[in-house]
């Protein structure tokens, strides 16, 4: 009883939150309806006795792929209408990619015969005894070992695709490298100096390192000289200032 | 068939025990908002809220009765629907997530096959609260700060679930209450003790606490995500940030510390009080260190994540199935 109403409740609900994700106006309510359909398919997996993969699609897709999503999308400045201009034009294309598509699917959900062993193996429960994580473990380290690797190598390619075609390692920011921080020591930076009273301060001999190296002040955030306009220049005249 | 058995009965006893649990837990929460402010004055040698009943133990009252009499204040741009939703999802999530964490052997609302999971999905869930809010207050700071969450979040808990990847490869199993038992012979903390530290420190991030606490970082962007927020919709917020912090420290304690398990087989028929204590521990090292270091900078904290404890955390599962095959210890034959 239970199972059933709550079949039905997670279907409906999800075929809603479906039609509101590409009928909404607002692209950031799509990606929450988008959420809450991934929310309901979960429920059908839990039903349908799948808790690994229920839990698996929450944290993969809703955890993870629909941050960004939400991420991307509040960032951009869609204008709707300038989206919405060429409709008018465009209507007869794409009414009949739709007419295209939609025979495309009758025919073949008209002629789908499914073999009688697929159909037994089809509602197939997990082995008794074994929770579903085990059976499906079982499965995919050994029978479909080389599938489930290729997966992982063309999501490797995938990862490593997206970092080469983002990163640029540009030469204006500014990069902390911590083991040149840590490999300093005082006697590079500080020098302590006993002062004559009222004689100021000796400009001219006070330890600058890499001074003379334009390329090194450029790519180094901890020359002192970039704190405070503490320039070689103001320093000249800052005896005089006081 | 007793009543309890069908389907009305499972339910009246289900919202029983959800009540059982929620209840001290509220209490608990309550008393952790208190527990901060007096430790941190005892860290700065203040005395801390001290006026409000006998040592201030009625200051978290106090607090929550002038959040609720004060103004829900919506700002006019706002996304009203989400910006009264996000509160609501931050403090839900970090009360449903309770209800597969086993307090003693058998005491779990749901004791699922696939706990941990369930944990991490929720906790993964956590952003989202805290997305909607930046972007539904309509304000630059609050919008800044939502990105920020966003991005550390989404860092940290890659390190997490490998962390969490080989306490299951030890433990053998994903369900909490079975994960505690694997904990007889030696807590996990000990043989894990570099991935005990990389998933306490993930935790800090997680929960947004110093000295990771960006999405809010008051000297920067006021007050982040929830700048535009006042009264309940704000403590809403607060509360759900202090039972994350709950959670957290309960995942730890299942995860590393041995759950009900007694230090030593001391006293082992106090599984609860083993439990809420080891749980206490971990919450005041949660507030010492925000006593003690200063916020890191956003590039440090992103460096953290991935340069160092995702690497980290990736070897140490390595090192543990490679131990774990070569002495013919796994937990499950393979």
């Amino acid at each position: 009883m239970a199972p059933t109403f709550f079949f039905y409740l997670f279907s409906v609900v999800l075929v809603l939150c479906a039609a509101m994700v590409v009928s909404s106006r607002n692209p950031v309510h799509s990606v929450l309806f988008l959420i809450g359909a991934f929310f309901n398919a979960a429920g059908l997996f839990l039903i349908a006795g799948a808790e690994f993969l229920a839990f698996i699609l929450v944290i993969v897709y809703v955890g993870a792929v629909a941050v960004l999503f939400l991420f991307v999308v509040m960032m951009l400045d869609v204008d709707f209408e300038q989206l919405r201009s060429g409709l008018q034009r465009y209507l007869p294309v794409g009414i009949a990619v739709g007419v295209l598509l939609l025979a495309e699917l009758v025919s073949v959900l008209v002629g789908w015969h499914v073999h009688p062993a697929a159909t037994a193996v089809r509602f197939a429960p997990a082995p008794a005894g074994v929770s579903n994580t085990v059976a499906l473990g079982e499965l995919v380290y050994t029978k479909y070992i080389l599938l489930f690797q290729a997966a992982g190598l063309v999501l490797l390619v995938a990862m490593i695709g997206a970092i080469v075609l983002t990163l640029r390692d540009r030469r204006s920011s500014r990069h902390q490298r911590i083991a040149v921080q840590n490999a300093r020591v005082p006697g590079e930076t500080v020098e302590l100096r006993t002062m004559a009273l009222g004689g100021g301060v000796p400009v001219a001999d006070i330890l600058r390192p890499r001074l003379t190296q334009p390329d090194a002040i450029d790519d180094d955030p901890l020359e002192p000289t970039h704190h405070g306009g503490h320039h070689p220049a103001d320093a000249h005249h800052a005896p005089e200032g006081r | 068939m007793s009543f309890w058995d069908t389907d009305p009965g499972h339910l009246i006893l289900v919202l029983a025990e959800a009540l059982a649990l929620l209840v001290p837990l509220l209490i608990g929460v309550a008393y952790l908002t208190y527990a901060e402010r007096k430790v941190l004055a005892a860290i700065q040698m203040r005395r801390g809220p001290n006026v409000v009943g006998p040592f201030g133990l009625m200051q978290p009252f106090a607090d929550a009765l002038k959040m609720i009499m004060k103004e829900t204040v919506i700002p006019s741009g706002a996304n009203r629907a989400l910006f009264l939703f996000a509160p609501m999802l931050t403090f839900g999530l970090a009360m449903i997530a309770w209800a597969v964490i086993p307090v003693n052997a058998g005491w779990a609302i749901a004791d699922i096959n696939v706990g941990v999971l369930y944990l991490f999905a929720i906790s993964s869930m956590g952003v989202y609260g805290i997305i909607i809010a930046g972007w539904a207050s309509n304000s630059k700071y609050a919008f800044l700060g939502a990105l920020r969450s966003a991005a550390q979040m989404v860092s940290y808990e890659v390190s997490m679930g490998f962390v969490i990847v080989s306490v299951l490869l030890v433990a053998g199993s994903l369900n909490l209450t079975a994960i505690v038992e694997a904990q007889r012979t030696v807590w996990f903390c000990i043989p894990l003790f570099p991935m005990f530290i990389i998933f306490f420190i993930s935790t800090l991030a997680e929960t947004n606490r110093s000295p990771f606490d960006l999405p809010e970082g008051e000297s920067e962007i006021v007050a982040g995500f929830f700048v535009e927020y006042s009264s309940m919709s704000f403590a809403l917020f607060f509360l759900g940030e202090y039972a994350n912090m709950m959670l957290m420290s309960g995942m730890t304690t299942i995860l590393f510390l041995g759950g009900w398990l007694a230090p030593f087989g001391i006293l082992p028929m106090l599984g609860p009080v083993w439990f809420v204590l080891k749980i206490c521990a971990c919450l005041f090292v949660f507030i010492w260190v925000r006593g003690t270091f200063p916020r890191y900078r956003y590039d440090q904290l992103m460096r953290l994540g991935w340069k160092v404890f995702l690497p980290a955390s990736l070897l140490w599962l390595v090192i543990t199935a490679g131990v774990l095959l070569a002495t013919g210890t796994l937990p499950v034959p393979a």
